[in-house]
């Protein structure tokens, strides 16, 4: 008590002693490891995208050559394609069962905690742990999926999920929507539980029904929740490699080609590391877009309460 | 009176039921295919192909698939110490530097100090997997190609934009008057920051290094591109061999060991320090 009655009355010697440099040195460290492993490689990204560069050899400066590549590269565009179109479905598909999880775990009830634990724990485990167990459960012969099935007379026979794209893209679905699932739960329940309990009981009391409250009420209540929600499954969406390359190698066909994957194998398989610069500079400048989208999007929210 | 208290009573039972089927079936789907992995990688090498009905070891426990799976690479606890030193790495670093830069943030004032913070968050919206090309060649320049050491100091960079924020978060809680009492019993400078504030952000410190754990024990793409010889790999590239198999044959037992060393760390830290995750993550989620 009587230190702090000394220490206030000098709050003007504080500033002046503890301005300047001094608080430099503290960031210094994280600057430089924002700066070496960030900064710098963007920048490097931008410079390297107009080369033809090798990974052997030197690297020849092609202007935008890369770029020009990159707009007639038909397999690029398939793989800008088939991302676009694993982010529409996996997203909807992981809203349509985070939301009712929810609403279900939303309330104080017996066993309620347990249940919201269990249902996020695939979300502390790894995207390759979860993709090499999953790549097991649906394996034909060793799995359990299709002897399963098999068993409950279900198909004819056993059907290999991962050999025709439909199925194997819905058993990337279903692990991703088990993967992520209760992450998404978590953001829409803290936006559910932010909902005044008074206005709830306010509407129901109007006569509200239970439809009609989720309607008009919770809805749009949950509005910067739902955005927050939907931009982090759109990224995550967008930058989706490690199901795809561990579940399906690429896929039936390679019909299952994400962008990240194009990238990757450009780079480190084929070695063209400027081309795969410059679809990295085309994958950022789509991200930061989003990104800018979402902030619009957050903002909307924060006009129309 | 009495007919209508034994009609609520009995709506809350069927209430009840209704809430408890759902939880149970529900828990049964996000619980039973750890569950059933786990049970199945203790088959016998003559089970292990077979489909896992019933999942759990028919004819007795056996360490057949661990032993299969420590035949691969360099071995398991090879790459489990791999692994090990590069997330306890990962999280050691995150810390020192996230708390050194949230106590400067927090604390100091500088020229461009809303700028370098803004530049530090900002890293947030441009996704490592765009920049792993000049990453794997600055390194190589940096002598720091195929090192642990140097896989460990880029995660350490992805970890900076959540951990400097929660940080500085922290110590924007503690009362100014506790580091001026400090200052006037004559402890200064690092001394202050260790002996007196580090204990007051304690729970920010957790925080910063389970996600810290978690996210290096589990990456990737970063460790596949970054690593390129065999006795480096960590556990998710060493079981992409694994997932390749020999001769076109596929050990499922190896595979589902592999996970078990994969998964079970994660599920125990994850339970014990439970608090502190969901902590973090409110804070992302309501930033």
């Amino acid at each position: 008590m009587m230190m702090s009655g000394i220490a206030s009355p000098s709050p003007r010697r504080r500033k002046r002693k503890r301005s300047g440099w001094r608080g430099v040195l503290y960031i210094a460290p994280a600057m430089a490891l924002v700066t070496v492993f960030f900064v710098l490689p963007v920048l490097f990204t931008v410079w390297m995208s107009l080369h033809k560069w090798p990974l052997l050899g030197k690297p020849a400066w092609i202007g935008l050559g890369n770029y020009v590549r990159m707009v007639s590269d038909a397999r690029f565009m398939t793989a800008l394609g088939f991302t676009a179109y694993y982010t529409i479905i996996v997203t909807i598909a992981i809203f349509a069962v985070a939301f009712p999880l929810a609403i279900f775990v939303e309330k104080q009830r017996p066993l309620v905690s347990a249940y919201r634990t269990i249902i996020f724990l695939p979300v502390v485990v790894g995207l390759a742990s979860a993709s090499l167990l999953w790549v097991w459960l649906a394996n034909v012969d060793s799995g359990l999926i299709a002897p399963l099935m098999q068993r409950l007379g279900l198909t004819n026979g056993r059907i290999n999920l991962l050999a025709d794209f439909d199925t194997a893209f819905l058993t990337i679905i279903v692990m991703v929507v088990w993967k992520i699932a209760g992450f998404t739960m978590i953001i829409l329940l803290t936006g559910l539980q932010a909902i005044p309990a008074e206005l709830t009981e306010a509407a129901r009391i109007d006569g509200a029904r239970r439809w009609q409250r989720f309607r008009y009420l919770t809805l749009p209540l949950m509005r910067r929740t739902m955005a927050l929600a939907l931009i982090l499954s759109v990224t995550g969406s967008i930058l989706a490699f490690d199901q795809f390359y561990i579940m399906t190698s690429g896929g039936p066909q390679n019909r299952m080609i994400s962008v990240v994957y194009y990238i990757f194998n450009q780079s480190f398989v084929s070695f063209n590391l400027g081309y795969g610069a410059a679809l990295s500079i085309a994958l950022l400048a789509i991200l930061v877009a989003i990104s800018i989208f979402q902030l619009w999007l957050l903002k909307v929210g924060d006009e129309r309460p | 009176m009495r007919t209508r208290r034994e009609i609520r009573a009995r709506k809350a039972l069927r209430d009840r039921i209704a809430y408890h089927g759902i939880g149970i079936g529900t828990a049964f789907f996000f619980l039973a295919p750890f569950v059933i992995g786990l049970l199945a990688s203790f088959r016998p090498s003559s089970e292990s192909g077979l489909p896992p009905l019933p999942p759990w070891p028919v004819s007795g426990i056996s360490f057949d698939a661990y032993r299969i799976l420590d035949g691969f690479g360099s071995g398991v606890l090879q790459h489990t110490m791999n692994s090990l030193v590069v997330s306890l790495g990962t999280v050691v670093l995150t810390v020192a530097v996230s708390v050194l830069a949230g106590y400067g943030f927090s604390r100091y004032r500088f020229p461009f100090k809303n700028a370098l913070f803004v530049l530090i968050i900002a890293t947030l919206m441009i996704p490592f997997q765009s920049i792993l090309t000049p990453l794997f060649i600055i390194l190589a320049r940096l002598g720091l190609n195929n090192s642990l050491f140097g896989l460990m100091l880029v995660y350490v960079t992805l970890q900076l934009p959540f951990s400097v924020f929660m940080m500085r978060n922290a110590f924007d809680a503690v009362p100014k008057e506790i580091e001026e009492a400090a200052r006037i019993d004559g402890v200064r400078d690092l001394k202050l920051l260790v002996r007196v504030l580090l204990p007051l952000v304690m729970p920010g410190v957790a925080t910063v290094s389970i996600f810290a754990f978690l996210n290096a024990w589990n990456e990737f793409l970063a460790a596949l591109v970054l690593l390129s010889s065999n006795e480096n790999y960590t556990l998710p590239v060493l079981m992409m061999a694994v997932r390749a198999g020999r001769l076109g044959a596929i050990n499922w037992g190896a595979v589902q060991a592999g996970v078990a060393v994969m998964v079970v760390p994660c599920l125990i830290v994850f339970l014990l320090l439970q608090r502190y995750y969901m902590r973090g993550l409110m804070a992302g989620a309501v930033k």
